[in-house]
């Protein structure tokens, strides 16, 4: 196959890259930075003090989410969200399991790249976090009460949901779209087909009420490849904004064959029309499934299957959606505080395009279009123009606001954060970034009152930074003072998987409604043992039940007898404690899946199939007490079809309510 | 592997203890107990971290406990709750993870029992009955999240076992 790279391209990239050189060679600041003499008192958190705002990075290809403390850069947990995480159980444990369910089966693993906190009046209001998975189209929704996953649903008739989940100002919606347009409806057809068959979509999913996640509605939009989204604010309320490129419908070498356009487009999508199109019944309800998973009252999840979601073409809906030129392949859309000004990150362009949002409005008024794509309106780029930043730096990205009038845009290319001043559109500041920054955050930087403090850059690639780790480095964090009018830069540290994008809130908006224990008199577990005097085994069939209790230091029971080769054995383990960080764990020999940590007032279920006759120690891992180390207990397996009863030492009624098993 | 043995100093002091819990039990039941005046902070016992209040009624937010006859709809809740968050440990007659309870609402002043479920980390810290008791069990007594009116039933169940148990005692192999 002839791969045709354009010359002028590549002229356009060495000559970038050398003024990148020349750039960086000529900043006065050598590879450490600006490190002024107080830097260290600047991020310092004293032992036992707390950290002034909670941070959430995506963990990018872990799958995960974590939570720093800023400004220190300490690491405070690892929720686990799209992946499997063998060091608590999530999505081993029966009550988790459910939570990676989709409508392609069991999913236990996912790309998560952006965070995004929930908000009321464009403000963020500490009560979720979302985040997206990239791979298999899905939404998860975290609790900052508990700072665990709750809700996942996926989403149909999508691929690479990368445009995800960026919220609107009261969390009325979380959309989704399409980065790899795909048949729309999925069908086996040849990739050759692409611009008859493969389409976008841009999904509206209702998120303010936890266990009712749905899809309210989806737009089917060109096969372009869409990457960015954040919804308008203020005077912009009721719109969303989204970055596409891949114009030109490539689908192969896209590094090249994407790349060709001076111009994509930001589509600007009106979901407050798009609402009054599904209230008058248009559209239509196209039969896709998709999964919704939702952990309630019980934390026992449940995965259940819809069908169905209400589908859009722009033909149906006039004024829904808008397309503004934007050069060059844009990546990030961010709309100021004000929600006037849509910047878009043309990562292969020399300029960033500052859209106007009254200029959209009256340039939409008077139908002052330069034409159509597959029938939707393109604006003329002039019309909607606002200014242009002149020399950002190379591969501009993303830009955050400090709420202030600054906007702070990372160059990936140039590895470097570029400050600039909105209204002026001049470069007022720079600093280098170690290295390739990808996203910028700054504590409420995408929405309407900024904590405008500190930026952090979400670096790609790390190369000398830290010590050598071989071939697979850290990705890493950049914490840097934006507090002044220079930017000063604070401190490194490390990060898991990929730190993709970031948000953050003052620490006083969550820490005192975080819960620390679940009321062991309002477990509903239906497998819960809610007291000693109940610790218990039961057969049914080939399953065997265990009941079983975990309180400092001890199980109950802590002898098992009765279990056969052949047999289901599911542990389903209450931790009776009620006090703060003590939670118990439970492991067991030769067990094939993973280990269960189990928070005060919980209930855990494992499931083991033993495969040998034996006797199996199981143990408490998380240590809990001075005895921890005497945590222990006995499971004896005897082979199929023994006759050993089934006993255990709980002082509940062991019993067998069926027989079977031991074939 | 922790291996945790008294050693001769904490002999001794239980030995002190002794003595002291010995007080305790003397203790009029049914008379009401006389309230610590707020912020009165008494001098503290010589060669012990708490004060003769403290050492009599417990540290922790009870107070004064005003007892009168058994309440038998809050026993029946004070046995619900033994059963989800105490039970695990203790038993009435017998050495378990922890004493054996019978019988120790007539050996403790009702606000000693009460604070030792509400607030045992600090019990077990500062109070030499409390620290006695760890020293001689090993496992330290968990907070259970109680409310103070989930430990007046507690309480009141405790004070009905005390009662059913007084024509068969002696199983108890020693006192909390």
């Amino acid at each position: 196959m002839a791969r045709k790279i354009p010359r002028p391209f590549v002229l356009g990239l060495v000559a970038g890259a050398a003024t990148a050189v020349f750039a960086y060679a000529c900043r006065t600041t050598g590879p450490k930075g600006v490190l002024d003499g107080d830097v260290a008192s600047r991020v310092y958190v004293a032992p036992g003090e707390h950290d002034e705002f909670y941070a959430f990075l995506s963990g990018g290809f872990s799958g995960q989410v974590t939570v720093y403390g800023l400004p220190s850069g300490r690491l405070l947990k690892v929720v686990p969200v799209f992946s499997q995480h063998a060091e608590n159980g999530w999505g081993y444990s029966e009550e988790t399991k459910p939570m990676l369910e989709t409508s392609f089966g069991f999913v236990p693993w996912d790309d998560a790249h952006h965070p995004q906190l929930s908000k009321t009046n464009g403000v963020a209001d500490g009560r979720w976090l979302f985040i997206n998975a990239n791979n298999t189209p899905r939404i998860a929704r975290i609790s900052l009460e508990t700072f665990e996953t709750e809700e996942i649903i996926e989403i149909p008739q999508s691929a690479g949901n990368h445009a995800s989940p960026f919220v609107t100002p009261n969390s009325e919606y979380v959309v989704a779209s399409t980065r790899f347009s795909v048949p729309v409806p999925q069908r086996d057809i040849s990739v050759a087909d692409y611009k008859a068959a493969f389409k976008g979509t841009i999904s509206f999913i209702r998120a303010n009420v936890p266990g009712q996640m749905d899809i309210a509605f989806q737009l089917v939009v060109p096969g372009y490849n869409y990457d960015l989204a954040h919804a308008g604010k203020g005077p912009s309320y009721g719109w969303a904004f989204f970055t596409t490129y891949n114009t030109e419908q490539a689908n192969t070498l896209l590094e090249i064959n994407a790349s060709q356009r001076d111009k994509d487009f930001v589509a600007a999508v009106n979901w407050r029309r798009a609402e009054e199109c599904v209230a008058q019944g248009r559209g239509r309800d196209v039969p896709v499934t998709y999964a919704h998973n939702y952990m309630g009252e019980t934390r026992v999840a449940r995965s259940e299957l819809k069908r169905g979601v209400r589908v859009l073409e722009p033909a149906d809906c006039d004024g829904v959606i808008y397309y503004l030129p934007t050069p060059k392949s844009p990546h990030g859309v961010d709309v100021d505080p004000s929600g006037e000004y849509i910047v878009a990150g043309g990562k292969l362009a020399t300029v960033i395009p500052v859209h106007s949002f009254s200029k959209m409005l009256a340039a939409i008024e008077a139908k002052d279009f330069e034409g159509e794509a597959d029938g939707i309106p393109v604006l003329r780029y002039d019309a909607v123009l606002a200014g242009e930043v002149q020399n950002p730096g190379l591969g501009p990205l993303h830009t955050e606001f400090d709420g202030k009038g600054y906007a702070y845009t990372s160059a990936f290319l140039s590895s470097e954060i570029v400050k600039w001043k909105l209204g002026t559109w001049e470069v007022v500041d720079r600093i280098p970034t170690y290295y390739s920054i990808g996203h910028l955050m700054i504590p409420g930087g995408d929405s309407e009152k900024p904590w405008g403090k500190y930026v952090i850059a979400l670096n790609k690639i790390t190369k000398d930074r830290y010590l050598p780790t071989g071939p697979e480095l850290v990705h890493a964090a950049q914490l840097i003072d934006i507090s002044g009018e220079r930017m000063r830069l604070l401190l490194d540290f490390p990060t898991l998987g990929e730190p993709h994008y970031a948000q953050a809130l003052p620490a006083d908006l969550i820490k005192d409604k975080v819960v620390r224990v679940y009321d062991i008199q309002r477990n509903r577990n239906p497998y819960a043992t809610l007291s000693e005097a109940d610790a218990r085994v039961e057969r049914t069939g080939g399953t065997v039940h265990v009941y079983m209790t975990a309180i400092r230091s001890h199980f109950s029971p802590d002898i098992i007898e009765g279990i056969r080769v052949g047999d289901t054995v599911k542990f389903h383990v209450t931790n009776l404690e009620q006090d703060w960080d003590v939670p118990h764990g439970f492991a067991a020999m030769g067990v094939q899946n993973a280990e269960l940590l189990i928070m005060p007032g919980e209930t855990k279920t494992l499931t083991w199939v033993p495969k040998q006759p034996g006797v199996y120690p199981f143990y408490c891992t998380d240590f809990c007490s001075a005895l921890h180390q005497e945590m222990q207990g006995y499971v004896r397996v005897s082979p199929a079809g023994a006759n050993v009863v089934l006993t255990s030492n709980g002082a509940g009624q062991s019993r067998v309510l069926a027989s079977g098993g031991g074939r | 592997m922790i291996v945790i043995r008294p050693t001769l100093n904490l002999l001794v002091v239980l030995a002190m203890l002794a003595l002291i819990a010995g007080c305790g039990s003397a203790e009029e039941s049914g008379e009401p107990a006389v309230a610590v005046a707020g912020g009165a902070t008494a001098a503290l016992v010589p060669g012990l971290d708490v004060t003769e209040d403290e050492l009599k009624y417990g540290i922790g937010p009870i107070r004064n406990v005003e007892l009168g006859p058994l309440d038998d709809a809050l026993v029946a809740r004070g046995e619900a709750l033994f059963k989800t968050k105490c039970m695990a440990c203790h038993r009435m007659d017998d050495r378990y993870v922890g004493p054996a309870l019978r019988g120790v609402t007539e050996r403790r002043t009702p606000e000693f029992v009460m604070n030792m479920m509400l607030n045992p980390g600090e019990m077990v810290r500062r109070h030499p009955v409390a620290r006695a008791m760890l020293a001689a069990h090993y496992t330290e007594m968990p907070a259970q999240n109680l409310t103070e009116e989930e430990a007046r039933a507690l309480l009141e169940y405790l004070r009905a076992q005390a009662a059913e148990g007084q024509a068969d005692r002696g199983g108890t192999t020693e006192n909390p």
